[in-house]
């Protein structure tokens, strides 16, 4: 670990502060209707939409009518860019598909499809030999927009019900999808892409570019009768593409899909150490403002900054303990000196720590970075392989995700997967306090602490379920590129990523296969759609309730006592329920390569 | 009846070897299945425990047979000592019902039949609103109301207080109860519960915990203990397979133990002692609850609507200076003030004598000598007073002496009316002394705040809780007595209705409401309270309107039953926490013991040094099953309350039971190990 490392870290940190506040009492200015500088340009527009569609956006939706309108809206919109991917091959506009790229295979398609609507960006394919101009654009880019959109919406319902009183509804669904697109993601993304456009990023409709390798490679694979065969290659194929339209918003959303296969690590998706720094705050930008935009709707700053802290303190303990284990050289690649011209006397052999897997433009600590800011938002883009991480670099990414996507997590979601902890928090040490358990005025009682436990369960219900499954079959044990522990963790990761709509992969796993495709589709439909469906009626029943005036006798919500007690609660409940299977994983793993051991 | 009474002639030893050896018992009783799953929880160690016994008994060709079977017994103790703790909070509360049902003995009644005969019958035959005639000697034979004459009961029977009570026909102090004696006199009574439903029947079907459902808090937290049980069990189930691909399958007994360790056992396990020991806390202060939901909602209260007199202030006024007009010495006014009061029985009568005695020495003196006529106090003159030997003095409220004098011809002189608007401003009470058409000066009667309730109120503030005095005072006094009590609001000229609007007003705010009150006319303002406490002097009507009965009718008890709700919540709150920050210290030692055998890097885990792998299950499992027992004094007698603002207590509990949870079972399960190390169990 360097000073230099840690100061990326910090001055990553330090922006985040400086914008999460400006961004989030603008955004509560946004859902709450409030004027904004933008309302004299965006205004017309959104008047014209609801004109368009028929809303009305006067109209307030109960919990059951603001989820249905939420299903409607994601089922179509998955039908949408399903009908896309498969009709890309049709559409006769050139530019659009210069490359001829034919029609997706509908199995992929449907994934990738419901893949996008989730938020998760699971990808199974290759973007560059897949996806068609058209398809990146109408069907992809867009749905980052709109699952962006939704979760904040739904992140904005949830906080209604906090706040309101003694109301049946939360808010109109229409209206919050419009304006959070019009006023918050779109003005961001506008500049966000320009400004990569300025640091290198392509955007063109230009069909592929052919170069030619200035040195040769020679490349061994098996050929059809199974032997080697030795081929050289002097050419390479650049893929090109409106791509940094869509990079903004992979990022800014938490979506995390690729406009290339190797995602931030390709140097058109992130040309500068510059662009890295932006891709990694645009992760964190909004579920950061919306801990602001929190306090300010419930009229509770100080909760807000709670809630902040909380996730800042998770975040910190994951960058630092990733960074620690990545800076490490690999115990088995002891005495092998990795840096001969400049490893002095005393000097580590392998200063750079763990460099497999690693895009060194960006070194250790910004991958390190990197990988815990992906994860821990529900993001998923990356720089660097996670898969090639030593054990315990890997298990940050991994122990965020199972955390549950709360540590910033993804726009929207992780704001409301958080309140659900914060109501479990306060339940189970609001007592402690001598009065039925109350959340900021809001009594909790058996009904939110019900849904609030099914929104807990579904999550390691489907990520540990659908693992011991596939541990035990062939169909799940014939995927994994490691056997031993690595594997484990391998089939872990890919249905913890999925449950947490994260996306990122331990890339070792082959998933391209019937039994992962069909239940990692499962997982993430279950792990967006089943556990919203809970967590809107807490939101729902939280409305109805009187708000009860706070007083010395009332459970703090905006003291650093809070903060520590969230953070020990999310701790602990992550802890006891993954643990047992971490330990097996990438504790086990890391203790065995410490002893020399490592399997293949 | 001191505001700090605690009733401590209930008390009992907590572990009263009767109640210890039904407990026992009991805790066998309730391993019927069906009794157990009331409590998911402490079912699910059930069904495991089931299980270990059943692979126990049946031929299989494991070799830990020793060790199999210790877990097995300690899972079937885990199950038993929750059932114990359970036992024991209801055992309390029996040999309570024990002594209650003894005052229920079957007696003579003496029913007057509408021909005016009297009849004997039994008092099990005595129906709604039929009339018994009770005297001297007797014992009351059902619940009812006096509808004719006075007399002296001991109701200790009930109450625990052997000083007499008088009850008396109209008015609010009419009720009696079934099993009380009458001391002294005759009264009629109207019977108004039927056999089976009297307040004796009620209060021991209470005690004994026979109709206890699950309180809100309770059901909620009953659901999160579930909810954190079915996680568990999900880890364990889908830890074996990770375990048989990573080459190390796991035995049941090991799973099962896993499980039980985790799954919140301690709460889980203590969770209806603590609600039932929580109701018993309040029958030892004399106090009956309804249902343990009112209880839970004395926890939740935001505002207390306290009366004035009795309650905040001592029940009578007391005579403090004499001020005299311009012209009138001290003495001239005292003797007539004293003179006045002689024949007046009210305490404030005897205060003025007292205090002219005290101040100038004037003696008493026997007015049966003197020519003297006694005027009393009449709604319609407000005056009281004598005429004796050329003397007409009049005492009487400011308003009424000025009548009085104008109809003498004369004033009310404008020194004497600023004299009594001070008084008033001061939270007096001025009584005007008038002699022979001149007023003479005024007495200052003066309302006395009873000790200590200034500092009672601001442990109340500190707690977040609001008091509201309720007086029918006019608002100029009513400020005055509130500064002084230091209560944080008051309503004053109160009626009835205004009562009842402030609860609502506060209740739609989102606030609970607890009162007292004991005429008639409280009963809605009870009924509309969230939790509403009636006096066991007052009327029947009181008594159902609210949901607690005070049997030693004191008003500021009030503030000890908000403590006592208090406490429930947080016992719960702080055995829940304890219970979940355990588990951590139970990874440390299982999952280490787990996979060693085959991975033996993994025992940089065992960070207690556990002596074997068997061994730290083993202590694991015991420790699981014997913090059950030690925290049952705790869950009976309920965490440590002191009045502080929520912040304080959530620090403070998260110190005890938050770390305490964390830290206790390292060193727990540590020197279990060493014991099973050092006599080679396993």
């Amino acid at each position: 670990m360097t000073s230099n490392g840690w100061l990326q870290i910090a001055v990553f940190f330090a922006l985040l502060l400086l914008a999460a506040k400006p961004l989030g009492l603008y955004m509560a200015r946004v859902y709450e209707r409030q004027k904004t500088w933008l309302d004299p340009v965006l205004g017309p527009v959104e008047r014209l939409l609801y004109r368009l569609t028929g809303v009305n956006p006067e109209a307030e939706m109960r919990w059951t009518e603001y989820g249905a309108a939420m299903l409607i809206f994601s089922c179509a919109t998955l039908l949408l860019t399903y009908a896309i991917e498969r009709l890309q091959h049709a559409i006769p506009i050139p530019m659009l598909n210069p490359q001829h790229l034919a029609a997706v295979e509908p199995y992929l398609a449907w994934n990738t499809a419901a893949s996008f609507t989730t938020n998760t960006n699971w990808q199974s394919y290759v973007p560059e030999t897949t996806m068609s101009y058209l398809t990146q654009m109408a069907g992809l880019a867009t749905h980052n927009f709109w699952s962006a959109a939704t979760g904040m919406a739904l992140a904005i319902a949830f906080i209604r019900g906090i706040s309101r009183r003694e109301s049946k509804t939360l808010g109109n669904f229409w209206v919050d999808l419009t304006r959070g697109t019009l006023w918050v993601l779109l003005p961001i993304c506008l500049v966000y892409a320009l400004a990569l456009v300025s640091q290198g990023a392509i955007q063109n409709l230009k069909p592929y570019d052919t170069v030619t390798l200035i040195e040769p490679q020679t490349v061994t694979a098996p050929g059809a009768d199974g032997k080697p065969v030795t081929t050289t290659v002097t050419t390479q194929t650049i893929a090109q593409g409106p791509l940094a339209s869509q990079e903004a918003i992979k990022m800014l959303g938490t979506n995390g899909g690729g406009f290339f296969n190797a995602n931030s690590a390709h140097p058109f998706e992130n040309p500068t150490p510059l662009t890295n720094l932006l891709e990694m705050l645009s992760i964190f930008l909004i579920p950061a403002g919306l801990c602001i935009t929190l306090g300010r709707m419930v009229g509770s700053p100080g909760h807000g900054w709670a809630v902040f802290a909380a996730m800042s303190v998770l975040w910190f303990a994951g960058v630092a303990t990733c960074y620690w284990a990545e800076a490490q050289p690999n115990p088995l690649l002891h005495g092998v000196n990795q840096r001969v011209a400049t490893a002095g006397p005393g000097q580590s052999l392998s200063p750079g720590g763990n460099m497999e897997g690693k895009e060194v433009r960006f070194g250790v600590a910004d991958s390190a970075l990197f990988a815990t800011v992906t994860t821990d938002a529900s993001c998923g883009a990356v720089n660097s392989m996670h898969d090639s991480f030593m054990p315990l670099g890997g298990m940050v990414p991994l122990a965020n995700i199972m955390m549950g996507e709360i540590i910033f997590g993804g726009v929207g979601s992780g704001m409301y997967g958080m309140l659900i902890f914060v109501i479990v928090t306060v339940f189970i040490a609001g007592l402690m306090v001598g009065r039925t358990p109350e959340y900021l005025g809001k009594k909790v009682q058996a009904y939110e602490v019900q849904l609030s436990m099914l929104y807990v369960l579904i999550f390691p219900l489907i990520i540990l379920g659908f693992a011991a499954v596939s541990v035990l079959i062939p169909a799940g044990l014939s995927s994994i590129s490691n056997h031993g522990p690595h594997g484990l963790s391998q089939i872990l990761y890919a249905y913890t990523s999925s449950a947490g709509n994260n996306g990122s992969a331990f890339a070792g796993l082959n998933a391209n296969t019937h039994w992962y495709n069909s239940t990692l589709g499962i997982t993430m439909l279950v792990g967006r759609f089943l556990m919203i469906v809970p967590m809107l009626a807490v939101a729902g029943s939280l409305a109805t309730k009187k708000i009860v005036p706070p007083s010395l006798g009332t459970f703090p919500v905006n003291s650093t006592l809070f903060t520590v007690l969230l953070v020990s609660v999310i701790l602990i409940v992550g802890a006891l329920t993954f643990f047992p299977a971490l330990s097996l994983g990438p504790i086990l793993e890391h203790l065995l390569l410490r002893s020399g051991i490592s399997f293949s | 009846m001191s505001a700090t009474h605690t009733g401590t002639s209930k008390k009992r030893a907590m572990f009263e070897s009767s109640i210890v050896r039904r407990a026992a018992v009991d805790s066998l009783k309730k391993l019927n299945p069906r009794l157990q799953a009331k409590n998911p929880v402490m079912f699910v160690v059930e069904v495991g425990s089931v299980v270990t016994t059943l692979l126990l008994i049946l031929p299989h060709g494991s070799t830990h047979f020793a060790f199999n079977l210790q877990i097995t017994l300690w899972l079937w103790f885990t199950v038993l000592f929750a059932n114990f703790a359970e036992a024991m909070a209801e055992g309390r509360g029996k040999a309570q019902a024990d002594a209650l049902r003894k005052a229920k003995s079957e007696t003579t009644a003496y029913m007057l039949r509408a021909d005016g005969n009297v009849e004997e019958v039994p008092s099990s035959h005595l129906r709604v609103n039929d009339k018994v005639r009770v005297v001297a000697g007797q014992m009351i034979p059902g619940d009812g109301e006096v509808i004719e004459g006075v007399a002296s009961v001991d109701e200790s029977a009930i109450t625990g207080e052997s000083a007499p009570v008088i009850r008396e026909a109209g008015g609010d102090r009419s009720a009696v109860t079934g099993g009380t004696r009458v001391l002294s006199d005759v009264i009629v009574v109207r019977i108004t519960s039927n056999p089976g439903e009297t307040f004796l029947d009620r209060m021991i079907a209470l005690v004994e915990g026979a109709q206890r459902q699950k309180t809100p808090n309770e059901i909620a937290l009953n659901i999160l203990l579930a909810g954190l049980t079915i996680i568990f069990l999900l880890a364990v189930v889908t830890l074996e397979p990770f375990a048989v691909y990573s080459s190390a399958p796991q035995t049941v007994f090991v799973l099962i133990s896993l499980l039980v360790c985790l799954i919140p056992t301690t709460i889980g396990g203590l969770l209806s002692a603590i609600g039932i020991a929580g109701m018993d806390r309040l029958v030892q202060h004399n106090v009956l609850a309804v249902s343990g939901r009112a209880v839970e909602a004395a926890g939740d209260v935001n505002t207390l609507l306290l009366d004035k007199t009795g309650t905040i202030t001592l029940g009578n006024r007391q005579a403090s200076e004499f001020l005299t007009a311009a012209g009138v010495t001290a003495e001239e006014l005292a003797d007539a003030a004293q003179l006045s009061s002689l024949p007046d029985e009210t305490p404030e009568g005897r205060s003025i004598v007292v205090l002219a005695k005290e101040l100038y020495g004037l003696r008493g003196r026997e007015l049966a000598n003197l020519n003297v006529e006694y005027i009393p106090f009449s709604a319609l003159t407000r005056m009281s007073g004598i005429d004796m030997e050329g003397r007409s003095i009049r005492k009487g409220a400011a308003d009424a002496i000025a009548n009085y004098l104008k109809e003498n011809g004369s004033i009310l002189p404008d020194e004497v009316r600023a004299t009594v608007d001070k008084v008033a401003r001061q939270g007096g009470t001025p009584l005007v002394v008038a002699e022979n058409g001149r007023a003479l000066g005024v007495i200052h009667l003066k309302d006395i705040v009873k000790g200590g309730m200034r500092e009672r109120f601001e442990q109340l503030r500190a707690m977040g809780i609001k008091t509201i005095m309720i007086t029918g005072d006019n608002p100029l006094t009513a400020a005055a007595i509130a500064r002084e009590a230091g209560v944080d609001d008051f309503l004053a000229e109160a009626k009835p209705k205004d009562k009842m609007d402030l609860i609502k007003r506060e209740q739609a705010q989102g606030k609970l409401v607890a009162m007292t009150g004991d005429g008639t006319n409280d009963a809605p303002a009870l009924a509309q309270a969230d939790v509403g406490v009636a006096m066991n002097s007052g009327t029947q009507a009181a008594k159902e309107a609210g949901n607690m009965v005070d049997l030693d009718s004191n008003p500021t008890k009030l503030i000890e039953i908000v403590g006592i709700g208090k406490q429930l919540l947080m016992t719960r709150g702080a055995l829940t926490t304890f219970s979940i920050a355990n588990d951590v210290a139970k990874y440390f030692a299982i999952i280490p013991a787990m996979f060693m055998v085959v991975f033996p890097q993994l025992a940089i885990i065992n960070v207690m040094h556990l002596s074997s792998p068997e061994s730290a299950i083993l202590s694991a499992v015991i420790f699981n099953a014997l913090i059950i027992v030690a925290l049952i004094p705790l869950a009976l007698r309920g965490v440590k309350y002191r009045p502080m603002s929520a912040a304080a207590l959530l620090q403070r509990n998260l110190w005890v039971y938050g770390l305490g949870g964390i830290i206790a079972p390292f060193i727990g399960i540590k020197l279990i190990d060493m014991i099973i190390a050092s006599i080679h169990l396993v």
